[in-house]
């Protein structure tokens, strides 16, 4: 017993201090994403994403900053989709990597915490999908690349009310993902003062990893609105609108950014033909920079690439943006990272391929949204587009 | 509203029927070596990814009509997920029994047991989920307002006759009469002559073939396969299954419909919001009232 | 030397203590390890805590991580209220000076809300026994989750921050590491704590609860009052745990203390030994050590660490050091100190 602990710490600690190594000549940026736990496709998004976007940049010889060429080397963390794990691997990217920026982490129940490690050490961090306003807030280092609930919203109340001629509505939404949570909340809030009050017939909500949900859609059948609201992730969406079906629901439905996801129409199949959602940008009849990226993407990884991957190609560029609007790097962390702060934050107007953004001065990208259709062949088909005034 | 309590009661039979059939997987197991196997919510999750790969492997490469790809699915995957809790049992399980440590250690051992089945899903088959494919034409049915499907009426058909099977094969056969005698006394059974590793090898095809029929049945109503999807559903069919009175075939498959019940039917008639604060208050209830749960017989304690 | 060695543990703590203190103070060692050994502080007060009553009173309890929350949450939101500006809360309401001295006071706090929250498994616990109270303690668990879900006020699942304010604060008016002090400081309190309470003639009834609770009973322990007092010293320093956990991430959310986070305090329990203090500190240290320093093998990580787990249950099919402790296992190790 004593051999097996011993060898057992030994162990441990030796793999603890085996130290990465150091090279001259490249920018080392740091990916704070989940590989495992909850949401392991938002992490193999982002990471398929951002090493096309390496092999593109490296390909040609490296990012160009101040008339040298560097290469990229992106270090994938596994933040396990926990807190904790989110900080410590803030915190080894910052320290032990020596990263000059971080991007991600995507969901906001580690983006949060990431952000105010990324605050405190004086590293930019921004966040590709991450929508909880706290993530933000009085963060200087702190941007994000997608636009927040409090516009998607109304979006989405504006569209349905005019599109279907809602007059009620009812939510369903995932009680514990704040994201959804925060999104139901607003939508709520605004149909309301629009419609009136009452006019959200239910507002029922289910946890993150149900797959029932015919109890909730039974009551919201039994309201009779004129659509439901579904601001949940695609994997639970592909479950309750069939259900919803199943169980003799015949309306509309509309959905948020969420949903859009290749895998949508997979796991769904013909009941979401036909369906609407907002989003950060639509696939289909996509133009341009966003079209050939799309293509690419596809041909490499064989899917269409979901909102977290087209986030983080765009988050990821803003930081390459911002290390070249610094001008030079002088190999100095401490001030490179400064540097690369400015530069991100001079960005007047960045064309990203889910659409032109600049940041507020919290950080936030102002963005336009796109309202899609699903097709009877399953692309996502542009419907209209919402400016933020 | 008669007809929105009727169609909620359908529902809740339905999701009871899943929460009955993995809970009927714990009991088995417990009954036999009082193990809390929680490496069977994974099992689980491993049956619905066998049957989704054996029956596109039906549907695509031979072409099949549905009805025949399922007939052959239950079988293959009821076989393939008993071959794998078998396994389980044979590689983590039987050496811990052998080395006669504390029964703790291997409920840890099959906590382990399931995340390394989660996660080799993750990292062989990526972070993509899988769609089931339509094996029968679901046809809704309405009736006064009431709807449900041919698949939902088949599952819980199903989930009745599992239980009516496995009670059979407890009370009246004589590998059910091993079993018990196993969970009586674990040291005068050998000396019976009763092979005990056979009988618990037979315990774990049963309970993990059920697992992967019960798989197969989730499959094809919930469509949508993800490597974490047993873990939450695998954690509330044990609550369920002490709720009934664990070691109990007929506690875990009321447990289960109880546990169904209480979830749906606080959804229906309070805030969905507080689903999980009512039902678990419930059951918390249910257990100070009676601690040794629905069925559990009070066991005398020798001094 | 009878004298170094009934000091020597007392000692080395503190010289341990400095030097940690100093190094984090002079910058000598990278954040990066300083939070790494700061959960690893954190998750040996939830391991030595949860040992208490799974390891030396018998009970499968797997809601660790409700309690943990509770005290997280009653902490954080003390803390903020006090000491911090917030768009909850308003203005403090004392001076944010006096944070430094109330610091382990919030902390504590949280502990005694967490140990209050105890009394839900507690009380069922007088009559329901073994895998039954398990599931009680599951249901705890859920039950302390979706309440605080439920909460819009304190932020719902949106989580709640501001911790970070009150270290600001405490930092301001002497500039010295402070939550690596306090976690240090708390993981030895809780340590010292349950090593008092199980050696104790009190304590002694926990044991005879684990090896049999009708005779211990008829042996005039009163095993109810014992129960109840343990459940909450556990959950109480589970909560103490939350709190320190609270501060140092900055942000709570309740969905970091589901039953997932529950199973982790499981495992380092039954790795390091049921019964064995140091054994839980030794697992604590060697789990979180392990989830650190496999982090390059990304997803393949999930599953070395259950299988490494697996072989080593083969080997050791009562945990590290069983239910002994450390100077049982190398006497020679006794020569040195005494401990109690």
């Amino acid at each position: 017993m004593r051999r097996a602990a011993t060898l057992f710490l030994t162990l441990s600690l030796g793999l603890l201090l085996a130290l990465p190594a150091v090279a001259a000549d490249t920018i080392r940026i740091g990916f704070n994403i989940p590989l495992t736990g909850d949401i392991p496709k938002v992490g193999e998004s982002s990471k398929f994403a951002a090493e096309m976007l390496k092999e593109d940049i490296n390909g040609a010889g490296g990012l160009e900053v101040g008339g040298k060429k560097y290469k990229l080397e992106f270090i994938y963390e596994d933040n396990e989709a926990k807190a904790e794990s989110a900080v410590t691997a803030a915190l080894k990217l910052i320290e032990k990597d020596e990263v000059l920026a971080i991007v991600g982490p995507n969901s906001s129940k580690q983006a949060v915490p990431a952000g105010q490690v990324c605050d405190d050490n004086g590293v930019v961090m921004i966040s590709p999908w991450s929508t909880n306003p706290d993530t933000t807030r009085d963060r200087p280092w702190v941007f994000r690349a997608a636009f927040l609930d409090p516009f998607q919203g109304p979006v989405a109340v504006n569209f349905a009310v005019k599109t279907f001629n809602a007059k009620t509505a009812a939510v369903l939404y995932d009680l514990s993902n704040d994201y959804s949570k925060g999104l139901a909340e607003i939508f709520r809030d605004v149909f309301e003062k629009k419609m009136g009050a009452g006019s959200v017939v239910a507002f029922e909500s289910h946890g993150t990893k149900d797959q029932d949900f015919s109890a909730q859609l039974t009551k919201i059948i039994a309201a009779k609105p004129d659509f439901i609201f579904v601001p949940d992730n695609y994997n639970q969406v592909a479950l309750i609108v069939p259900q919803a079906r199943k169980l003799g629901y015949k309306g509309e439905f509309m959905g948020s950014d969420a949903w859009g996801s290749a895998e949508l129409m997979t796991l769904c199949g013909d009941d979401c033909k036909g369906l609407h959602f907002s989003t950060h940008y639509a696939a289909a009849g996509a133009k341009g920079a966003t079209k050939e990226f799309i293509d690419r993407y596809k041909a490499k990884y064989g899917y269409v690439p979901d909102d977290v991957a087209a986030l983080t190609w765009d988050a990821t560029r803003v930081v390459l943006q911002g290390i070249q609007n610094a001008g030079k790097l002088t190999g100095k962390l401490r001030r490179d990272r400064k540097a690369i702060r400015e530069g991100i934050a001079a960005i007047k107007s960045f064309d990203g391929i889910t659409g032109s953004m600049k940041f507020d001065e919290q950080g936030d990208p102002v963005k336009c949204a796109v309202v899609v259709q699903i097709s009877q062949t399953g692309k996502f088909e542009f419907k209209e587009s919402v400016c933020p005034e | 509203m008669l007809a929105s309590i009727l169609q909620n009661i359908i529902n809740a039979l339905q999701w009871g029927s899943f929460y009955a059939l993995i809970a009927l997987g714990y009991t088995l197991v417990y009954g036999v070596l009082t193990l809390i196997n929680f490496a069977h919510g994974d099992v689980f999750m491993v049956g619905a990814y066998i049957a989704f790969f054996v029956a596109t492997f039906f549907l695509s490469t031979l072409g099949l009509p549905g009805w025949l790809v399922l007939a052959l699915t239950i079988p293959a995957t009821m076989i393939l997920t008993s071959l794998v809790g078998v396994t389980l049992e044979r590689v983590a399980y039987r050496p811990l029994r052998r080395k006669g440590a504390n029964r703790l250690y291997v409920v840890i051992t099959a906590l382990m047991c399931g995340l390394i089945l989660e996660h080799a899903n993750l990292a062989i088959l990526g972070a993509s989920r899988k769609a089931f494919p339509p094996l029968i034409k679901e046809t809704v049915y309405t009736v006064g307002g009431v709807s449900f499907t041919n698949l939902k009426i088949g599952v819980i058909v199903t989930a009745v006759l599992v239980f009516l099977f496995l009670q059979w094969v407890v009370t009246k056969t004589r590998v059910g009469m091993a079993m018990r005698a196993i969970s009586y006394d674990k040291f005068a059974v050998p000396l019976m002559g009763i092979p005990m590793d056979n009988i618990i090898v037979a315990t774990f095809v049963l309970g993990s073939g059920f697992a992967g029929l019960a798989g197969l049945l989730f499959a094809m109503s919930y469509p949508v396969l993800e490597p974490y999807m047993g873990a939450l559903i695998g954690w509330k069919a044990f609550i369920a299954a002490v709720v009934g009175g664990i070691g109990d075939i007929r506690g875990a498959f009321l447990g289960g419909f109880l546990l169904g019940a209480v979830e749906i039917m606080v959804v229906a008639f309070f805030p969905s919001t507080f689903r999980d604060l009512i039902a678990f208050t419930v059951l918390l209830v249910i257990l100070t009232l009676k601690p040794t749960g629905l069925f559990g017989v009070a066991k005398t304690t020798k001094i | 030397m009878t004298m170094l060695r009934r000091y020597s543990v007392h000692i080395l703590l503190i010289l341990a203590g400095g030097l940690i203190t100093w190094l984090a103070y002079e910058e000598m060692v990278s954040l990066y390890v300083l939070s790494v050994l700061m959960f690893m502080g954190i998750n040996v007060i939830l391991s030595a805590s949860l040992n208490l009553v799974n390891g030396y009173m018998g009970e499968f309890s797997c809601g660790h991580a409700g309690f943990m929350c509770v005290g997280a949450y009653v902490s954080s939101l003390l803390g903020v209220w006090l000491f911090a500006k917030d768009k909850v809360f308003g203005p403090p309401v004392l001076d944010p000076d006096l944070a430094i001295y109330a610091f382990p006071v919030v902390i504590l706090a949280g502990g005694i809300a967490a140990a209050l929250a105890g009394l839900l498994v507690a009380i069922p616990s007088y009559k329901t026994r073994g895998d039954y109270l398990a599931i009680i303690t599951i249901a705890a668990n859920y039950i302390i989750i979706s309440t605080i879900e439920n909460i819009g006020a304190i932020g719902g699942s949106r989580g709640f921050m501001g911790m970070k304010r009150v270290l600001n604060a405490m930092e301001d008016v002497v500039y010295l590491p402070w939550m690596v002090i306090w976690v240090f400081a708390f993981t030895v309190f809780t340590i010292w704590l349950l090593r008092r309470y199980v050696s104790s003639t009190f304590g002694k009834g926990v044991s005879a609860i684990c090896q049999d609770e009708v005779a211990a009973e008829i042996m005039s322990v009163n095993t109810n009052k014992i129960k109840t007092i343990s459940f909450m010293v556990s959950s109480g320093l589970a909560g103490v745990a939350g709190g320190l956990f609270a501060f140092v991430v900055g942000y709570v959310n309740p969905g970091s203390f589901n039953i997932l986070k529950s199973t982790e305090a499981l495992v380092m329990v039954y790795l390091g030994g049921m019964g064995s203090l140091s054994g839980s500190v030794l697992s604590a240290i060697l789990f979180t050590l392990l989830l650190e320093a496999l982090r390059p093998l990304q997803i393949i990580k999930w599953i070395v660490i259950p299988l490494l787990l697996i072989v080593l249950m083969q080997f050791r099919p009562e945990g590290i050091l069983g239910n002994k402790e450390l100077g049982d296992v190398f006497p020679w190790l006794k020569r040195f100190y005494r401990f109690k």
